[in-house]
């Protein structure tokens, strides 16, 4: 019976209320997309307002207590450096990292994403395989860059692996757990008005699992991102990158620079999150 | 043990016939199994002759338990899923037509979780019967409501029926639901699952809540009640 795909199955469904708690897989992330934005103009205000104090209060502390600047830049130096920068050096080196994480995640969210379709249909394959997805995601895939370059040279491709491998079986175990969601009332629905199986993936099992699949996608760009910084850092392409920079700037402690640098990252960080989070309003909120 | 055994029902064209039994007597199994839906492993559904052995989306509509509307889509493009399935052209004049008749006109842009019980139901009959087929299954489909509803369900189901004139076959646990309903009322009792009797109602149409308050009415439901007991202890006696 495990082998027969489960909108083939004539089984009267239950129609009792699912249990969501029991539907999430050993990881669940659904919490990141659950995160409240500032609605109302107070919260804004206060939003700004307690950004502005923490910027005052250590651009404050670091001139009162004379730090020098190689132990840790004044902020308004770093905010200086990043926009003169900007355009003449910076702007090249996020280029790079952003082609690396791009072309790394369509590669590694699609295969995942295609794998996780294909296995929950087999729960017995996807059994199987379960231990090896956990390790992948557990692995801290820019351990592989160095190894990747002594086989792959210098270009990108060793970094767009590297991310490739963290995102993907990140995609894929949300994802599966999305797929995982079969509600045989509404595979019968379908049924009952003649659908294939290919309209029962397309109008039920994919509309059911995309909740899941969005949060995959935010939890994998994030982990891809971290993946091409830190593998930048290790080994980088001949193109550099933010993380080459981070590793260049702390070596000369040229700290503006560095911490430039990161605010980029951090910057692209939170527009990974705030892309996938309107997605996910916009595809996903019937859920909440 | 089969859910069900030795059943023979038939059902004429135009009539609403009511399936009653206590949970477990197979009456669902046998809904679905007249749907297509669910195989059966001795016998055979036959519709105007000709054997049902898969979906059959022409001529059956389902109405199932709870709404069973797709949360993602609003009412409209939940009203469409149907046309989108058989690649259809969504019949917009007849849905908008129904959903007149319903009561559900204006709320074409609102989802599912916005709508009431007693709206979703009346939706997913919407969405049956914007497909113009001759038969509608439903599956108890109004055991999720309160009372009040129920009754209102019940009067629009009637008035639609009398419109349309489908046939219709309604799975019930209720018994005055049944009774209120039905032209004949198949009786069933569990382990496994027999037709113990068939009522013929003879109840004036159109029929109305008040009805269900007369004498007569209480006492075929007291009737019924002693017929669906005695037929599960008869089977008891038997295994």
């Amino acid at each position: 019976m495990s082998d027969v795909p489960q909108e083939l199955r004539d089984e009267i469904p239950s129609f009792e209320k699912p249990h969501s708690r029991e539907e999430h897989g050993p990881i669940d992330w659904s919490a990141l997309t659950a995160i409240q934005g500032a609605r109302s103009l107070v919260e804004i205000v206060s939003l700004v307002g307690l950004f502005a104090a923490i910027f005052f209060l250590v651009q404050g502390i670091v001139v009162w207590t004379h730090t020098p600047t190689y132990v840790f830049p004044k902020p308004i130096d770093v905010v200086k450096t990043f926009v003169q920068d900007f355009t003449s050096t910076e702007i090249h080196s996020l280029k790079v990292t952003t082609i690396e994480f791009l072309a790394g995640l369509a590669i590694g969210s699609t295969v995942g994403l295609v794998l996780a379709a294909l296995l929950t249909l087999k729960p017995f394959v996807e059994k199987i395989i379960a231990p090896y997805v956990l390790i992948m995601v557990t692995t801290p895939m820019l351990a592989l860059v160095p190894f990747l370059r002594l086989k792959m040279g210098f270009g990108l491709w060793p970094l767009i692996i590297a991310v490739a491998l963290a995102s993907g079986p990140m995609v894929m175990i949300n994802s599966a757990t999305g797929f995982r969601r079969t509600d045989l009332a509404k595979i019968a629905l379908a049924r009952s008005y003649g659908a294939s199986t290919f309209q029962i993936f397309a109008k039920i099992r994919f509309p059911l699992a995309l909740p899941m699949i969005i949060v995959g996608y935010m939890v994998g760009s994030i982990f891809g991102l971290l993946t091409a910084v830190g593998g930048e850092m290790v080994a980088a392409s001949e193109q550099g990158g933010l993380g080459r920079d981070l590793v260049y700037y702390s070596s000369l402690a040229r700290m503006p620079e560095f911490g430039a640098t990161i605010l980029i990252i951090a910057i692209l960080g939170v527009l990974i999150y705030v892309i996938f989070y309107f997605i996910g309003k916009r595809w996903a909120s019937w859920e909440a | 043990m089969h859910a069900l055994d030795d059943v023979s029902i038939d059902v004429r064209v135009g009539e609403l016939v009511c399936v009653l039994g206590p949970s477990g007597c197979g009456k669902t199994t046998l809904l679905w199994a007249m749907s297509g839906l669910h195989a059966l492993t001795g016998g055979r559904v036959l519709l105007d002759g000709t054997p049902v052995n898969g979906p059959r989306p022409k001529e059956i509509g389902m109405i199932f338990q709870e709404a069973n509307l797709l949360p993602w889509r609003n009412l409209r493009q939940n009203l469409e899923f149907p046309f989108e399935i058989k690649k259809r052209r969504p019949d917009r004049e007849r849905i908008a037509k129904l959903l007149e008749q319903t009561g559900l006109a204006g709320f074409e842009k609102s989802f599912p979780r916005e709508l009431s019980g007693g709206m979703q139901q009346r939706a997913s009959i919407v969405r049956a019967l914007a497909q113009d087929p001759s038969v509608l299954l439903m599956d108890e489909p109004f055991g999720a409501l309160d009372a009040f509803t129920r009754d209102e369900m019940n009067l629009l189901l009637l008035r639609l029926w009398a419109e349309t004139r489908k046939t219709i076959v309604f799975v019930t646990h209720n018994i005055s639901e049944a009774i209120f309903l039905a032209d004949r009322v198949v009786v069933m009792t569990p382990r496994p699952g027999r037709v113990a009797r068939v009522y013929d109602i003879e109840l004036p149409r159109p029929r109305t809540v008040e009805m269900t308050f007369e004498q007569s009415f209480i006492e075929l439901v007291q009737e019924i009640k002693f017929a669906v007991e005695a037929g599960g202890r008869h089977a008891l006696e038997v295994e």
